[in-house]
């Protein structure tokens, strides 16, 4: 079969030149002493100027993860992390807390640009008017821009780096962090309570529908660096948010670790939509540097009716380990979770979901694409589960797999539990191939075999592609045609 | 025989029938013809006893006795029988374990012995035959893989086998070519008696042209509009539903 | 961060198992180094629990607090035994070996040789005199191995059926092993039977177990069996009879050659805790590998099918259909695997698992796993969990049925649409009176 042996050829020449976030930007920062105890923990808690009960908080969190072990029971495998050998805080030196943009490094505004990101709104403003979306840029440890916000508060809606809110609004910072995710969650849950950095913090008060599309934007450009970024997104009662999530890193040798939290909590009537184009650097062909990205992200539908929406398009990443959750406890509250999950080279990924059906006639849809090439392993991994009192409860997943290549693995570990005599749970899965027919059929129209693949792959992943917001699904789109660049033949 | 009193039905807190009244005499064929969404199959559930639909207020005698008070199982074994719009699939269960089933229930509910097999067998592979029901289908499990004219000829099948009291036709016509049709009016037309009535619903006028009804009357938001002999049928077919629905013609 | 490993503390049950083996029974004859080493991986591991990923939806560790004791052979209980063995526990006409309180019994067995091409010798014996086969099997490095009961039936089997079908042999008359135990206090059985099917060979196979006088018994078995090229096994098993608190396991290893077929069905109409496990791997291509089951289950009933399929070679087919019926508390747990290695291309895989769940404290766990590393493969799993559709109920009510006989004959076709895959009639029309009967029960009939 020529197409193979062609796509053989073009995986063994992948090069880093794919991956065209790869720049490093040359700035001065400023970080704390390698490797973790209290006193660094201390440190960063200081260099944000924290109260007393935040430290604490931190402190806590730190000690707790002292006893935890790191999880192995993903399908993942990386050399034993020094967490001793990481840098727990880097911040560019000129951003001591810009109060404008005309504060920003000049080298960071251009980072921003390279990326495609403008953080100036009158930029912003100049291109089309109806695609306006406020932006928080988090560089390294640190919140560098936050776009639109005197616009977005007359809406009352709050949207400002998470260092930031915890001085502004501590009432609600106390309230609701860590509340979704515990602190002793997880390994890198609690490790990430110690250590975070910055983040983003939203608060849409109830009634209020978000004026604009809200998104962060992370960059980690240091190294040896960890990124800790913590988001808390409350959406008050019949509100509405969506929220898009982005992020690259430099091409380095090492490995780079990403453990962030996302929490999400939707009250009566509320709905976020949450989106990310995840597409950290993979590493290199030969598994050689890349993102560790070890993500916790849950979503609380909190009140009666609520909705949480998780989207994801993940591309990047040496190993993702991520699994965007929704607890359903308020009663009839929805959740949803959108995947497309690339790997090629050496990249793995074990991602996927959990729905937890807590309250009455409570709904869930997964929709799942994966698509493995080159020497990638790509796990989906999901739970679904109805408690006794979630009567009603109906869950639909759909899981597909799609292999490119004869040495990637794709596999699917679905845990679906009722304990509920009313739930309805279906589930389905499939792994297979690009059919020779689709191809023969597109070639035959005049195609070639590499733009007949990318047509494919993109009708493959098309309903998840449906459910982004329109800029971003573009960028998808072409996201995806670059991961598998050189993949298929 | 059939006689709706002052229906008030409502589904999810949308009312559908909002005070229908409608008699169905003995022997009579009735048919009702309406735009689409104006309760016309709600009528028939309501009327076969489905639930999830909430009944506020009215009476649905039958020979007298109001059958509202029964379940569904009590409504069939007293002659009532609809003819579903959407025949369902049963898999696992082989059409003639089905139709043994549901004749002897009906026979038990009447007091009546349960039929021995060779009697069950010949009366089913009559029935087919005059529908042109093909004997494999008759082991194939009820309505799984069956076209959609396969599916009404099964109904109406069943239906010459029940010989009900009252028999309602949900837009039976619908997804029928002409062949398919014809058969299926002959079914319904050979069950045609002194003592059995019809209730045809249906959207076109088609049906009409092979099932002949002695009156025809028009549904619109949730009652009884208009009623009239089968000229209104032709009518209807000229003018269409406007009058009926407010909008402009 | 090193923290040391905490040694988990014995329970009474696992302490007592090994115990019995550490004291020496004598019963356990041969494969001494082999019963040492299983024996070694079982005190390593312990009775299985939550924590263990196969286990997940069974705590063995929790549902087995103590060991029943295995039961010393007696004559005084035979006449129990044939009253037991006039129940429909296999095809009228099979030729049976019975096992009888975890020994071979050739009183209970069929009169006369076994069908032509087929030889037989207790499990015992063929361990005494050191048969190179049977060791060869037990040897075997199979994906079951380090399950901590199959280490714990290798460490203590006591008997068994070594059944070998000579090549080309088409054998019409099926064969049956019954696991019979008196019961009538809480008593073990460590039982592993072999089958070895010669290459163009073909045979029938039943397998029963049952209790006599059903109380907390404990059965541990394994069946291991070798399809040989272009060989056919067709496989019946069933649960029969046990106590409320009993537990039974059961692991069945299927190897197949090229070109073969093994068709698998296994009916647990009523029981304790069931755990059965299927460890199967394609080694031969062109070959086909059918799995098929149906667990009723009432009161605290649970039982549970885990399954791995091993897709080693290319062109292989593998299909999994697994039904349940869940009333009021009971459990159901599917867990299967399909793995298709790297060079296994062209392989067609498809698993089905669908629960109806009755009983409002009943519940059903599903985990269908793909594990798959070579493209050129159309593999599918499907899962749902639910309940009778209202429709359906409708439908049939608005033809007179009751809402009773309406139930069950949802539940009837929804059984017999598992029991299809049964090939053989006879067994077929057997597991459907034992679905009736189960039914029956429920509507109260």
């Amino acid at each position: 079969m020529a197409a193979v042996k062609e796509t053989v050829d073009r995986v063994k020449a992948i090069d880093v030149d794919a991956y065209k976030y790869g720049f490093v930007t040359d700035i001065e920062s400023e970080k704390a002493p390698k490797g973790l105890n209290e006193d660094i923990v201390r440190f960063i808690s200081a260099k944000k100027n924290e109260p007393e009960w935040m430290t604490e908080w931190r402190l806590d969190a730190y000690r707790r993860w002292l006893t935890m072990d790191e999880p192995t029971w993903a399908r993942v495998e990386y050399p034993k992390i020094d967490f001793q050998d990481l840098y727990y805080y880097a911040a560019p030196k000129s951003m001591a807390g810009p109060k404008s943009l005309d504060e920003v490094d000049p080298e960071l505004l251009r980072t921003y640009e390279k990326l495609g990101i403008p953080l100036r709104e009158q930029e912003i403003l100049a291109g089309v008017q109806n695609s306006r979306v406020a932006v928080d840029a988090v560089f390294d440890s640190v919140s560098v821009a936050t776009t639109f916000r005197a616009e977005l508060a007359k809406a009352g809606v709050i949207f400002c780096p998470i260092s930031e809110a915890v001085h502004s609004h501590p009432e609600l910072v106390k309230k609701y962090l860590g509340s979704v995710v515990p602190v002793t969650d997880n390994y890198y849950a609690t490790l990430n309570s110690a250590v975070f950095s910055d983040g983003s913090f939203v608060y849409i008060p109830p009634g209020v529908r978000c004026p604009m599309e809200l998104s962060t934007y992370f960059r980690i450009n240091e190294r040896n660096t960890g990124q800790f970024e913590r988001t808390l997104i409350i959406a008050d009662a019949g509100s509405y948010v969506s929220y898009l999530e982005g992020c690259t890193a430099p091409q380095r040798d090492e490995n780079q670790l990403h453990a962030a939290v996302v929490e999400l909590i939707a009250h009566e009537d509320a709905e976020i939509k949450y989106s990310t184009v995840q597409n950290w650097f993979p590493g290199d062909a030969e598994g050689k540097g890349g993102i560790y990205n070890f993500v916790t992200k849950r979503g609380d539908c909190r009140g009666d009716r609520s909705k949480i929406s998780w989207t994801q398009v993940e591309t990047g990443s040496a190993i993702t380990w991520k699994y965007p959750s929704c607890i359903l406890r308020g009663d009839e509250s929805r959740g949803e979770f959108y995947s497309i999950a690339i790997s090629n080279g050496r990249q793995q990924v074990d991602s996927g979901t959990k729905m937890i059906h807590l309250g009455k006639n409570t709904t869930s849809r997964i929709i799942s694409k994966g698509i493995s090439a080159g020497r990638s392993n790509n796990t989906y991994r999901g739970q679904v589960s109805a408690h006794r009192k979630a009567t009603g409860a109906r869950n639909f997943t759909n899981c597909d797999s799609l292999l490119i290549g004869h040495d990637c693995g794709a596999h699917t570990v679905p845990y679906i539990e009722s304990k509920n005599a009313s739930a309805v749970f279906e589930h389905e899965a499939t792994t297979s191939k690009i059919s020779e027919d689709q191809l023969f059929y597109c070639t035959q129209r005049g195609l070639s075999e590499e733009e007949a693949t990318a047509l494919i792959v993109n009708g493959f992943v098309r309903d998840v592609l449906q459910q982004l917001p329109m800029e971003f699904a573009v960028e998808a789109q072409k996201l995806i045609a670059i991961s598998l660049e050189g993949s298929v033949g | 025989m059939l006689e709706v009193k002052n229906l008030h039905v409502s589904v999810g807190g949308r009312k559908i029938l909002d005070g229908l009244n409608l008699t169905v005499k003995d022997g009579e064929v009735a048919a009702i013809m309406g735009p689409n969404g104006t309760g016309k199959s709600t009528l028939s559930y309501v009327i076969a006893g489905r639930e999830d639909y909430e009944v506020e207020e009215g009476e649905v005698l039958l020979d007298g006795v109001n059958i509202l008070e029964m379940d569904a199982t009590e409504r069939a074994n007293a002659g009532v029988f609809l003819a579903f719009q959407y025949p369902l699939e049963i898999p696992g269960v082989a059409t003639m374990t089905f139709l043994k089933a549901a004749l002897n229930a009906q026979a038990r509910a009447k007091g009546q012995g349960e039929l021995q097999t060779p009697e069950f067998m010949k009366k089913v592979r009559e029935a087919a035959q005059k529908l042109g029901v093909a004997q494999d289908m008759l082991k194939r499990p009820l309505n799984v893989g069956f076209s959609g004219g396969e599916k009404k000829r099964m109904e109406i099948l069943q239906m010459a086998l029940l010989q009900p009291k009252i028999g309602i036709l949900d837009e039976t016509d619908s997804g029928l070519d002409i062949d398919a049709l014809r058969i299926v009016a002959d079914g319904v037309n050979a069950l045609r008696a002194q003592d059995r009535s019809f209730l045809v619903i249906t959207h076109y006028q088609r049906l009409l042209d092979y099932i002949k009804p002695d009156t025809v009357h028009v549904m619109a938001r949730g009652k009884i509009a208009r009623t009239g002999g089968p000229e209104l049928a032709l009518e209807l077919e000229k003018s269409g539903y406007a009058a009926f629905t407010g909008e402009a013609a | 961060m090193n923290k040391p490993i905490l040694q988990r503390a014995r329970t009474e049950a696992e302490t007592a198992l090994i115990e019995r083996f550490d004291q020496g029974d004598r019963r356990l004859v041969g494969a001494t180094d082999l019963r040492a080493a299983a024996m070694q991986r079982f005190a390593d591991a312990g009775l299985p629990n939550r924590r263990v990923e196969a286990w997940h939806y069974t705590d063995l560790r929790g549902a087995m607090r103590t060991a029943a004791l295995a039961r010393a052979p007696d004559t005084a209980t035979l006449p129990l035994a044939r009253q037991c063995l006039a129940k429909p526990l296999a095809q009228t006409n099979a030729h049976r070996f019975v096992i009888f309180n975890g020994a071979y019994n050739e009183e209970l067995s069929s009169d006369g040789a076994p069908p032509a091409g087929v030889t037989v010798s207790s499990l015992a014996s063929a361990l005494a005199v050191g048969d190179a086969d049977v060791l060869d099997v037990l040897k075997a490095d199979t994906p079951g191995t380090g399950d901590a009961i199959v280490a714990l039936n290798t460490a203590l089997m006591q008997d068994g059926v070594v059944i070998r079908v000579a090549p080309g042999a088409k054998v019409e008359r099926p064969l049956a092993i019954l696991n019979l135990m008196t019961g009538g206090f809480a008593q073990a059985a460590f039982l592993r039977s072999i089958l070895i099917v010669g290459a163009g060979a073909s045979i029938m196979l039943d397998e029963a177990t049952a209790v006599c006088m059903p109380d907390a018994t404990q059965a541990n078995e394994a069946l291991t069996v070798v399809v040989g090229d272009g060989a056919r096994v067709d496989y019946a098993a069933q649960v029969a009879e046990q106590g409320a608190n009993s537990v039974a396991l059961h692991s069945l290893f299927v190897t197949m050659g090229a070109n073969a077929q093994f068709n698998g069905f296994c009916l647990v109409p009523t029981a304790g805790l069931v755990r059965r496990q299927i460890f199967a791997r394609l080694e031969g291509e062109h070959s086909t590998i059918s799995l098929g089951g149906l667990s009723l289950l009432r009161g605290k009933e649970h039982s549970d099918t885990t399954l791995v399929i091993d897709h080693a070679v290319p062109n292989c087919v593998s299909r999994e259909f697994f039904r349940h019926i869940l009333d009021h508390e009971a459990t159901g747990v599917f867990q299967g695997k399909v793995v298709v290695r790297q060079h296994a291309q062209k392989t067609d895989g498809g698993m089905k698992s669908q629960a109806l769940v009755l009983g409002e404290d009943a519940s059903m766990n599903n985990k269908p796993e793909l594990e798959i590393f070579a493209d050129d493969v159309v593999c599918g799993h499907g899962a749902t969990v639910g309940q009778l559709d209202k429709n359906q109920i409708f439908y049939l009510q608005a033809r007179g049925l009751s809402r009773g006989e309406a139930e069950s004959l949802l539940l009837e076709a929804f059984a017999n649409e598992a029991l299809d895959l049964v090939a053989d009639e006879a067994v077929r029309a057997r597991f459907a009176g034992q679905t009736d009967d189960w039914l029956a029960h429920r509507s109260g009939r």
